[in-house]
């Protein structure tokens, strides 16, 4: 093909907000699932009530996986350089990310198959673990992104990197662990008390208020150290946005409150921090009044909010490195081939909203309220 | 320099949960096919015993692909985790088909998967038939874009290198997604897994008719699964044969360390059947005549080369790659110099060659004839494991067919059960497909030594920069976790099986039923699984 009818610098634009979809669409629809996971140990305490927090997730949690596998095939395809740097470099943490993601697809089926209490308690454990370590380190993660991570590249862009798992785990990384956390758990609060009824109904409700307004705090705190006590980073050289992908062609530089800039240059961009409190505050209050759907809706929308914050404060930086800040990865000189992006564009565009339909389809097939009574009605139920 | 032993264990990790991975796959294959064409059945002839079947078999397409997805989240991220440079340097061509393959399929797969399980009850026959044809085509789909990305990797069409982004970038999208390898790969291995998921139905039946249990569903599903099986099976062979023919256009090392043919043979070259090393290069050997010719070259006059003067091409484009790898750091201290550049467009084809010269030292423009030599040594792969590998799954191949062939014979004249001896063996051979379709595996990738990217990056120089302590944790972590898994998991199945089919009528409408293991235990306030 010759001629690609959208410029390279457009197409890296729309792939970085295409990341921000599916990353963001992993936070919502995973999410939930991670979030319930989190609650389980909290908020069923017989084996009949953890079977209906199960088996609520059980037949859409698999396609809401996929929005994750399909964000690593993305960065894969869209920003090869970020999926090299950033994967190997947090090595570990993937490693324990795997773990715990390993754990869901067996726990969901092994669990049911053997009426034992042990067995069925071992397999709650691994459910717990399967939520909240992913959701808590995805979190990290986006923290250490913020901070830049210490990897560098050499003539050949080969990457190497200096940090230690324990460097990953420093206060500013926990404290977005905890974001990250605290707004799944707000999400699939509320998607248990709208779902279920009686006694699982209203804890979830009561942790859904607590973790909301935590994630209200903890977002703030975060807020206001990026403004006055993290290191953001700037480019200080000319940026050739259609050139060739290489990171090494510019010139950065850290500066407290760099991250700030973008707010400044384009004030709609203050939405977003403003989608991620209003979210939250507004998911409070629905799981107070019971006005369930409400606070699915603005807990989706907080998790939006949030999440697209982190990504407009640093763009356009994808992974700064605090080790070499030249080589830090951008969206100019991070990103596939001009034809590449433009063939995934296609394909983007054609299969999602095939996705999407037939997403919303098996929703509606599914939607209803889930009781220990329906649960034991389906002789396939987890 | 890059550490060897991180190499090395990065390799065998990757072995490792691939191989596991690929223990699952072809059971989803082959099963969720056989569970569409019994529920069909199941809609068009309104029988009950046909929607027993699906649900029985589906019980045990659900724990295998359970653990399908759990081994398949560790390879999407693998890439970047532990061949970096390698995500770096194909990422362009490679990420591609990998992000389409989630667009495509996975989600197809996976969101379809809930509903087969949760929509008895809340879709109509022919919507939940739907369902399980989409499940199935999720799976082929998959199979399909992984294998195009695999396929670039054993023959690498339609990019080039580009200098200033030290890559290869994609030039032709068509040629990747049409890459005849890729497509005679697809055929043979989603072949392979309707083999594995038929002899898996056929032998699980087979032990229920020897117990005289559940007769009624065995009886049934040993007529889908000899005819799904013989299909499949030639198939395999025929399509196996067709993936042969295309590695020798392109892959002649492989060819000449699988059939360990130290010297070029006149055409047509004969297979051989056993060969053992006699030391001092000699070997002993019994050959098919004309038969390793034809598979391979589809014809009777066209030579295959052998080892030795493949080593000796290899020594060529070593030399060759050196003057690319020199031009390339020229054009790196200035990007302007035209010539350097002319001669990368002329003969990057080469610079994977030079790499391989990374091994011995870092300047490789000063490499000594001898390093040359040692590089040039390094393209031939291990023989031995190549031949011994490609005999057995060959030998599993035609034993299918002939397996398959009898089953289809009796199962037509409605005597298969009267046959016990049979019926024994098609226990005893369960593992069989597995095995064949591993070895497959370990030929086709082994085989590729040394290049991750055939001709263009050596595995060696695809790694990441990682510490031995990383890999020993990682490794320990998968093998320790996977094994436990997978024991899990032949429990579990084990269990299903005995217990058989379910009264599925009665459960799904709604009559709750007690399990025999909750009996025993006492009163629950809920009915079990
Ligand atoms: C020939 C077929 C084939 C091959 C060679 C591979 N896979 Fe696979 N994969 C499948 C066929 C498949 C499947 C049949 O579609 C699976 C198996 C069980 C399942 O759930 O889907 C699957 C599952 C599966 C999943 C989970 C998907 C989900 O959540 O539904 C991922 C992320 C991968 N695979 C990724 C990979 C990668 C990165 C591979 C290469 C390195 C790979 N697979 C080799
Ligand atoms: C699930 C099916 C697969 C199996 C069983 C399998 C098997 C193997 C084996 C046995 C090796 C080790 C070879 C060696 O190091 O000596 C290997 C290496 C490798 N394979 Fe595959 N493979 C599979 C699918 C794939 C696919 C689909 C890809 C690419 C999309 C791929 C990419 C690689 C890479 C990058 C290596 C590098 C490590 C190396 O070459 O040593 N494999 N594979
Ligand atoms: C006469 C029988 C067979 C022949 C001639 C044959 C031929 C081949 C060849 C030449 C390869 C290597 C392709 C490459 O270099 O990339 C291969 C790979 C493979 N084979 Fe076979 N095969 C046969 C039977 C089987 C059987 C019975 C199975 C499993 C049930 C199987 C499963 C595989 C798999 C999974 C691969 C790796 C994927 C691929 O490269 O296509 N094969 N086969």
């Amino acid at each position: 093909m010759d001629y690609i009818p959208i410029d390279y610098e457009s197409l890296r634009l729309i792939w970085w907000a295409l990341l921000g979809v599916l990353l963001i669409g992993f936070a919502i629809m995973g999410g939930m699932d991670l979030g319930i996971g989190t609650l389980l140990p909290a908020v069923a305490r017989t084996d009949e009530e953890r079977r209906v927090l199960i088996n609520l997730m059980g037949p859409t949690w698999e396609g809401n996986q996929v929005w994750l596998i399909l964000g690593g095939g993305a960065i894969f395809a869209a920003f090869p350089p970020l999926y090299a740097v950033s994967f190997s470099g947090f090595y570990l943490a993937m490693i324990v990310i795997l773990l715990a993601l390993i754990l869901r697809p067996v726990g969901f089926k092994f669990r049911g198959k053997i009426a034992d209490d042990r067995w069925r308690a071992v397999w709650d454990w691994a459910l717990f673990i399967g939520g909240f370590v992913p959701a808590l380190i995805f979190g990290v993660a986006m923290g250490n992104v913020l901070q830049g991570a210490p990897f560098d590249l050499d003539r050949t862009l080969r990457p190497s990197y200096q940090g230690s798992f324990l460097g990953l785990l420093g206060p500013f990384a926990l404290v977005a662990g905890l974001v990250s956390v605290s707004m799944v758990v707000t999400l699939g609060a509320s998607v248990i008390a709208k779902r279920t009824s009686g006694e699982i109904a209203e804890r979830a409700a009561r942790y859904g208020q607590w973790s909301g307004l935590a994630a209200i705090v903890l977002f703030a705190l975060a807020g206001l150290w990026v403004a006055f006590g993290l290191e953001g980073y700037a480019i200080t050289s000319q940026v050739a946005t259609d050139a060739g992908s290489n990171p090494l062609a510019k010139a950065v530089t850290r500066q407290t409150g760099a991250w700030l800039v973008n707010y400044g240059v384009h004030p709609w961009t203050i939405a977003a921090p403003v989608l991620g409190f209003a979210g939250m505050a507004l998911a409070v209050a629905g799981l107070r009044t019971g006005r369930d759907i409400v606070a699915i809706l603005s807990s989706a929308v907080g998790i939006f909010g949030i999440v697209s914050t982190a990504g407009l404060s640093m763009f356009p930086f994808l992974l700064p490195s605090s080790h070499n800040p030249d080589a830090s990865l951008t969206v100019w000189d991070a990103s596939s081939s001009h034809l590449t992006l433009f063939v995934m564009l296609v394909a983007t565009a054609f299969f999602m909203p095939i996705i999407i339909a037939y997403t919303s389809w098996v929703y509606k097939v599914m939607s209803g309220p889930v009781s220990g009574d329906s649960v034991s009605k389906n002789p396939n139920a987890y | 320099m890059i550490d060897q032993l991180v190499v090395d264990l990065s390799r065998l990790q990757f072995a490792a949960t691939a191989l596991y991975h690929f223990l699952f796959v072809p059971l989803t294959l082959g099963l969720s096919f056989m569970m569409a064409i019994m529920e069909s059945t199941y809609v068009m002839s309104g029988r009950e015993i046909w929607r027993k079947m699906t649900l029985f078999w589906g019980t045990l397409f659900g724990i295998n692909f359970a653990m399908g997805v759990a081994t398949g989240i560790v390879m999407e991220f693998q890439f970047g985790m532990n061949w970096s440079y390698y995500s770096h340097y194909v990422g362009d061509v490679f990420g591609a088909p990998l992000a389409i393959e989630g667009l495509m399929a996975f989600f197809l797969e996976a969101t379809f998967i809930g509903l087969f399980f949760f929509g008895w009850n809340r879709l109509s026959k022919v919507g939940h038939l739907a369902v399980t044809w989409l499940v199935a085509l999720g799976a082929n789909f998959s199979a399909l874009w992984i294998l195009i990305a695999n396929g670039w990797m054993q023959y690498p069409v339609g990019a080039v290198f580009n200098p200033d982004t030290m890559r290869m970038e994609i030039t032709d999208f068509m040629a990747v997604v049409f890459n005849p390898v890729a497509q005679a790969k697809f055929v043979h291995t989603v072949s392979a897994g309707y083999v594995v998921g038929a002899v898996f139905v056929f032998g699980i039946s087979a032990l229920f008719a020897l117990q005289g249990k559940h007769l009624e569903l065995a009886k049934r599903s040993m007529v889908v699964a000899a005819s799904f099986g013989l299909a499949s099976a030639l198939s395999v062979v025929v399509l196996g044969d067709e993936s042969g023919y295309v590695a020798t256009e392109h892959q002649k090392m492989k060819i000449a360390a699988i059939e360990a043919m130290y010297e070029t043979e006149p055409a047509p070259a004969g297979l051989s059947l056993v060969a053992f090393p006699l030391g001092n290069g000699e070997t002993f050997e019994i050959k098919v005549p004309w038969v390793l010719g034809i598979i391979t070259t589809r014809s009777f006059d066209t030579e295959l080369p052998g080892i030795e003067d493949l080593i000796e091409h290899a020594d060529e484009r070593i030399r060759e790659g050196i003057g690319a790898y020199t031009a390339l750091a020229t054009l790196q201290d200035n990007p302007e110099d035209t010539e350097a550049r002319q001669t990368i467009v002329e003969s990057w084809d080469t610079l994977g060659y030079a790499l391989l010269l990374k091994r011995y030292r870092d300047d490789i423009e000063n490499a000594t004839d001898a390093e040359i030599a040692m590089a040039a040594q390094d393209t031939v792969p291990d023989v031995w494991p190549l031949f011994w590998t490609f005999r057995l799954m060959v030998g599993i191949g035609f034993f299918f067919i002939a397996f398959f062939a009898f089953a289809f014979w009796k199962a037509s004249r409605g005597t298969l059960l009267t046959h016990k001896w049979f019926l024994g063996t098609a226990v005893a051979v369960l593992p069989l497909p597995w095995l064949a379709a591993e070895a497959g595996w370990v030929i086709a990738e082994y085989g590729r030594q040394p290049w991750a990217i055939e001709g263009v990056l050596p595995t060696f120089y695809a790694a990441s920069s990682l510490t031995v302590t990383d890999l020993v944790l990682s490794l320990t972590f998968y093998v320790t976790l996977y094994t436990v898994l997978a024991i899990i998991m032949v429990i579990l199945m084990v269990k299903a099986i005995k217990a058989g089919p379910k009264d599925y009528a009665a459960l799904l409408s709604g009559e709750p039923e007690v399990t025999e293991a909750e009996d025993a235990r006492g009163a629950r306030t809920v009915p079990a699984e």
